[in-house]
């Protein structure tokens, strides 16, 4: 520290990029929560297991000998059997049943899935090797680290390529359609069942590859699933359910709330300070920062 | 279809041994955290226990009865410890209890068998699960007390005073905040600055920022289990923080290594107990044959790497079995009285004293304290 400012900015910059890094994670896992969303008015509580089963998938893989690229790419496979799997099994059979049952299915699912991961794996915490390697970049007197570049860009690239599949191609239409009006769209043609299941298995998939990106900061363990769907809940709401890109500022959000409350504040509260945050901004504005758009697209 | 009867033999076989037990079994009951958030606790206490009883009764037992363990898991949930510890009682009506994995799902199972009088040795962390002493109760795992201790008596050593403290919000963290806050001026040392963090949070760099930032710092303590210190000790490294740096006996797993990744783990100092250390222990260490010999069995047995928090229970079960022994006979006063004699005991925790007064019978020299060198634990003079 060579003298106050400078030691005051880095300081700053290093609560900056501690919420960037932690943001981006919910980010990533808030996107996930969208699509079921918008397709089903289901909010999946199991979303975070589908995180949980990229990163512990992925390491059981690489532990058994396999080349990393194809264990993550198996992962996703394995969470996408698994999402289709829940949805024909759990969500389906229940079709008729209101939102609110299906969401306590989905928490229902949650719970098995995490005895499941136990029992086939094992209940340690396990990491991955990060992207670009471990030693941090200085910027400014500050570090940060090359992953968390990584999981931005991923939740960048996952934005991207979700908008584009919604509004270039004939499902991801289909999939606006059963949002707008489950009705009306299996009256045009729509199997909207399908478009649902479709829709469980594309949010594992960005699942499960959120979570392999996040694992080499955040580790993963079978019970990681529960705290971070909690988290990225929130982000979803914040930014407005049901809108990919609200998802993402949600979650950097609420990343940044966090690390500048532990910084300035207080450690003890910092998790306090950021869901007062929310509450507030809720009360202000129910339907989040980007709601009002989701209406208008319909 | 004979395959079919065969299991249902099987089966029905189980059924009966397990509805009327032989007349001369001694029944102990375990309550223990197997699965859930403290698994990593109770999961190799309940495998020890299950296989040392079956290494006893293989021996032909305790005064020529066999042992029989009851154990339940209470997934880390006080609420359900306590029903367990009711039915241990009530129902099983059990003759000695060895159980608590975590200190909040021991502290509801103590006020239960001493109602009851029934001796419990448990392996909870904390130092209130024996002090105040109460009759029927006893346990075997250091406390976090002592681990303050031993770090602020290598601080003092190195000439480091002024120190930054990371606790995590969790039970195990608080608590062993709360007893170095308790003993630090004792030792001269100077709490500068305080931060906490969630055992489940991703990123602890604004804390350590804070802490970083605290002129005149000499050293870090961190207290905690799990994740947490390990994500801890990998901020550390990220911010090049130089003073050393310091962790409670909570990370005395080889994980916690992997999981900080052993170049920023480097230099990490703890205590732990000596079973950490098994082959680096000098021969005249008292404690080597068992240690050694509990790791051997460990290890053979699971195929995992061994915890100090497996030898807890088979230093519980060892301190139990030789009192019933010396007592010769299950009557529950006689035993609590000869647990309570048990003098000179070498244990994987260290030797162990009880007295009326102490009924833990651990000191100081119980802990080794340790430093993370290569990737591995080194003993430090």
């Amino acid at each position: 520290m060579r003298f106050g400012g400078a030691g005051r900015l880095a300081e700053f910059l290093q609560f900056f990029f501690s919420g960037l890094t932690v943001g981006a994670i919910y980010a990533l896992v808030a996107i996930g929560f969208t699509l079921i969303y918008s397709s089903s008015d289901v909010i999946n509580f199991a979303q975070g297991e589908f995180v949980m089963l990229g990163g512990m998938v992925t390491f059981f893989l690489a532990a058994a000998g396999v080349p990393l690229p194809a264990a993550a790419v198996l992962a996703i496979a394995i969470a996408v059997l698994v999402g289709l799997a829940m949805h024909r099994f759990a969500i389906e059979p229940a079709r008729g049943a209101s939102a609110v049952t299906l969401i306590i299915i989905t928490i229902g699912a949650s719970i098995l899935l995490r005895g499941l991961a136990a029992l086939v794996f094992d209940k340690n915490f396990h990491s991955l090797p990060p992207l670009l390697g471990s030693e941090p970049w200085m910027v400014g007197g500050a570090a940060v680290l090359p992953q968390s570049l990584v999981v931005l860009i991923g939740a960048g690239f996952v934005v991207a390529s979700l908008w584009t599949f919604l509004t270039k191609s004939l499902w991801g239409k289909a999939v606006i359609a059963t949002a707008a009006n489950r009705l009306a769209a299996r009256l045009v043609g729509i199997d909207t069942a399908r478009v649902v299941g479709l829709s469980f298995a594309v949010s594992a998939a960005i699942g499960a590859f959120g979570g392999i990106l996040i694992t080499p900061i955040a580790l993963t363990s079978y019970d990681v699933g529960t705290l971070l769907a909690l988290k990225g809940f929130a982000a979803a709401m914040l930014g407005g359910i049901g809108h990919p890109l609200g998802a993402v500022v949600g979650g950097l959000v609420l990343g940044l709330l966090e690390s500048f409350s532990a910084g300035y504040l207080s450690s003890s509260y910092k998790d306090a300070v950021a869901f007062v945050v929310i509450l507030v901004l809720l009360f202000v504005r129910p339907q989040g920062l980007f709601g009002g758009r989701g209406v208008e697209r319909v | 279809m004979s395959a079919f009867k065969h299991v249902t033999v099987a089966v029905f076989a189980l059924v009966i041994t397990g509805a009327h037990p032989a007349a001369a079994q001694i029944k102990i009951g375990s309550v223990l955290s197997v699965t859930g958030p403290a698994s990593f606790l109770g999961d190799p206490e309940k495998k020890t226990l299950e296989m040392y009883v079956e290494a006893i009764n293989a021996k032909g037992g305790v005064n020529g009865q066999k042992l029989q363990a009851v154990i339940y898991d209470d997934g880390g949930d006080p609420n359900n410890a306590r029903t367990f510890m009711q039915r241990l009682i009530e129902e099983d009506k059990v003759a000695f209890l060895l159980a608590g994995t975590t200190t909040a799902a021991t502290m509801p199972m103590i006020a239960l068998a001493e109602e009851a009088q029934i001796p419990l040795i448990n392996f909870a962390g904390a130092v209130q699960a024996v002090f105040p002493v109460k009759r029927w109760i006893f346990k075997t795992p250091h406390t976090d007390l002592m681990a303050c201790e031993k770090i602020f008596a290598d601080l003092k050593k190195r000439n480091l005073a002024k120190v930054g403290l990371m606790s995590g919000t969790d039970a195990f963290g608080k608590s062993m905040r709360d007893q170095c806050l308790t003993v630090n001026k004792k030792y001269g040392i100077e709490i500068l600055h305080e931060e906490t963090y969630g055992p489940r949070d991703s990123d602890m760099t604004p804390q350590l920022t804070n802490i970083k930032g605290k002129p005149g710092l000499q050293a870090v303590i961190t207290t905690g289990f799990g994740q947490g210190p390990a994500v801890v000790t990998r901020n550390y490294r990220q911010l090049g923080i130089t003073v050393p740096h310091y962790h409670g006996h909570g990370i005395g797993n080889k994980q916690f290594i992997d999981l900080a990744t052993p170049a920023a783990a480097e230099g990490v100092r703890l205590p732990a107990a000596a079973l950490l250390v098994a082959e680096k222990l000098p021969d005249s260490d008292p404690q080597k044959k068992v240690v050694l010999d509990y790791k051997k069995t460990y290890e053979g047995k699971t195929g995992q790497p061994v915890s100090t928090f497996g030898g807890h229970a088979y230093d519980g079960l060892m301190i139990l079995t030789e009192a019933i022994a010396r007592a010769k006979s299950t009557d529950k006063a006689k035993v609590r009285e000869e647990i309570e004699k048990t003098k000179g005991f070498i244990g994987t925790g260290g030797v162990v004293n009880m007295s009326p007064t102490d009924h833990l019978g651990l000191d100081l020299s119980a802990f080794r304290l340790l430093e993370i060198r290569n990737g591995d634990w080194a003993l430090v003079d």
